[in-house]
């Protein structure tokens, strides 16, 4: 009975649980909402902030509050930088590729370098990018048209890539696959959790702890700027900070996967399902029929209530 | 711990001895320095007048901040602060309007527009402290709960507020404008509270939480108050920027909540709890209107303020932890 109950209260079957809970309400609400179609839809939309969640991941999981608040201005620089790359053109699908990566690695190793070098608590160090990030938006955004995706990249978002699925989530299936090998068979991904459960410990250890952590932040940068890639893909063009609900959204999603804040315990797989969970939550919110003001107290009190399912905090004792 | 901290107090130089008692000082000289800026870009900036504009202004942004800080003491953190701020805009402007614009409307207004943001601030509390929610992402969801009541209290933005009140809010009372009399009352409020046990008690669980509770601090009840405190500066602040705008808008405080963060921080505060001063938040939030202040009388092209902005908040982001981290050494 508590063997059954210990793997009940995991949260990748907490969320796997939930999942279907959705589907079968959305399902009821409005037939139609758990048909394969629209299945895939939203698995589309969830491999985005999945991707985005998959860098918040590392950086959460390496500890000393680790939490990357620029990935949403990332998200949204990548994806002006890779419209203007290849503005429509396939031939500058790699150039963009190539451009996104640089820029999301290069602001990554800023928020690394300010987060080791000088101890900015992450938090602080990130919030201040995301304010860098917004203004550079601006002062790009009034030199150069917003660009346009190329037909290659759009269609490996939104059309079928082989076996009826479209390509994004065969790349996120292979994300999910490279980042549960890395955490778990790689000598990099145990030092993740040694410098996330006890940074002195790895310290002592032999583990580069510095090094790490910019490693992780450079990461996080990296997935944040393909997440904007195909973000661009997916909706044609770019605009005005289209990455800024990634920023919080992707938190949720490794707090919902069960990961812990606190750094060291958790992993990636329960963070795709927590995406998952996020997107078809707000999906059934948004085919409900009520107004905006209805859907957001509600989507903010089912957080709430679903969060309560998930790592909290232990109760003080003496 | 406590032998470390003495040895370093023994030895410390005039400098640290210095921030150790006030540790807002480089968040003062960080204020001055660009009070001066202004001055160079443009005389005329540092009259009576146009630093009246700007204290009414940013008064509401200093109030958040120091709203933000006492959560931050506790080691929590406010992400609805903002949100708060909005809801509280707009339930009041509502309520004047409904009841007419009067004296006693607008004063019954501000009293439930008190209440209201006490309740948020009691909700964040309730499921932080005692549900033990991580206050982060917890009050990232309160702040959309929050959101969609002020949409659905009011779902676009222009319900004007009632000339009675932001004529006084903007105005002078016996030759002296309004704002400084808010300024001098929050002063007094603030040195009140500082004698409060309250405040000594969020440093207390700030610094050391199971330490806290080992001495006998009821844990849950003092976070709890925290919030409510961080509600209520939250519906004062409202009330400022109610003044300021004259109106009612949903999403008003939306981005502000995480200047907010960012003034607590300036003020040398650490995010982690247990260490900060509310006059630093002051200052610090403060030194984001002065930024803004300065970008724009230095005639950076409009296309670059945005950035030169966030990459100044930045510089004296790092500069505001620096500092603290020195003074507690």
């Amino acid at each position: 009975m508590t063997r059954i109950l210990s793997f009940a209260r995991q949260p990748l079957v907490v969320a796997l649980v939930l999942i279907a809970l959705l589907l079968y309400l959305g399902q009821t609400l409005s037939p139609g909402f758990a048909s394969g179609g629209q299945v895939l839809r939203l698995l589309i939309v969830a491999s985005l902030l999945g991707i985005v969640a998959a860098g918040q991941n590392v950086v959460i999981l390496g500890g000393r509050e680790g939490i990357d608040l620029s990935v949403g201005g990332v998200v949204s620089l990548s994806a002006i930088i890779a419209g203007n790359v290849m503005n429509g053109a396939d031939s500058g699908i790699v150039p963009a590729i190539l451009a996104c990566l640089a820029a999301g690695a290069f602001f990554g190793l800023l928020n690394g370098l300010g987060v080791t070098l000088l101890r900015i608590p992450p938090l602080v160090m990130t919030l201040g990018m995301l304010g860098v990030l917004q203004g550079l938006l601006v002062v790009i955004r009034m030199g150069i048209p917003s660009g346009r995706a190329a037909p290659g990249l759009s269609s490996f978002v939104t059309q079928p890539l082989a076996a009826g699925i479209p390509g994004i989530i065969w790349l996120w299936i292979a994300i999910g696959v490279l980042m549960a090998f890395m955490l778990h068979r790689t000598v990099f991904g145990h030092r993740i959790y040694a410098i996330g459960s006890n940074e002195h410990a790895a310290y002592m250890a032999g583990v580069p702890v510095r090094l790490m952590r910019v490693a992780l932040f450079m990461i996080s940068g990296m997935f944040a700027a393909i997440a904007g890639l195909c973000l661009l893909g997916y909706s044609g063009s770019s605009f005005a900070n289209v990455g800024e609900q990634y920023t919080l959204a992707s938190i949720i999603a490794v707090v919902f996967g069960g990961t812990s804040l606190a750094g060291g315990k958790g992993g990636y797989t329960g963070t795709m399902a927590g995406a998952i969970l996020l997107v078809i939550l707000q999906s059934i919110l948004t085919t409900v029929n009520i107004d905006e003001s209805g859907r957001q107290m509600v989507f903010g009190a089912t957080l709430l209530l679903l969060m309560m399912f998930y790592g909290r905090g232990r109760a003080m004792r003496a | 711990m406590a032998e470390v901290t003495i040895t370093s107090r023994t030895r410390a130089g005039g400098m640290r001895k210095l921030l150790e008692r006030y540790p807002f000082l480089p968040a003062l000289a960080i204020v001055v320095a660009l009070l001066l800026l202004n001055g160079l870009f443009s005389p005329n900036s540092l009259s009576y007048r146009s630093l009246t504009g700007l204290l009414s202004t940013y008064m509401a942004l200093v109030l958040l901040a120091i709203a933000q800080t006492y959560v931050i003491y506790a080691g929590d953190i406010d992400l609805s602060a903002g949100s708060i701020l909005s809801l509280v805009n707009v339930a009041i402007v509502v309520l004047m309007e409904r009841w007419g614009g009067g004296a006693g409307a607008v004063l019954l207004a501000l009293a439930l527009g008190l209440l209201l943001g006490l309740g948020c601030g009691l909700l964040n509390g309730i499921v932080v402290a005692a549900l033990r929610l991580q206050a982060i992402v917890a009050t990232f969801a309160t702040s959309i709960f929050f959101t969609g009541f002020a949409l659905y209290i009011l779902p676009v933005a222009g319900t004007p507020a009632p000339a009675l009140f932001w004529r006084t809010y903007g105005g002078r009372l016996l030759g002296v404008p309004f704002v400084f009399y808010i300024l001098a009352v929050l002063v007094v409020l603030l040195l009140v509270l500082s004698r409060t046990r309250l405040v000594t008690q969020l440093l207390a669980v700030g610094d050391d939480q199971q330490a806290a509770f080992q001495t006998g601090l009821p844990v849950v009840q003092v976070r709890i108050k925290g919030y409510l405190l961080c509600g209520l500066f939250s519906a004062l602040a409202a009330f400022c920027i109610t003044g300021d705008t004259a109106s009612g808008d949903p999403l008003v405080g939306g981005r502000m909540t995480l200047y907010s963060v960012a003034a607590v921080v300036l003020g040398g505060s650490a995010l982690s709890g247990g260490w900060g001063t509310v006059v630093g938040s002051l200052l610090g939030a403060l030194t984001i209107g002065l930024i803004n202040s300065v970008v724009f009388f230095m005639g950076t092209p409009s296309e670059w303020q945005n950035f030169v902005q966030g990459f100044a908040i930045l510089v004296v982001l790092m500069a505001g932890v620096l500092a603290g981290r020195r003074a507690r050494a």
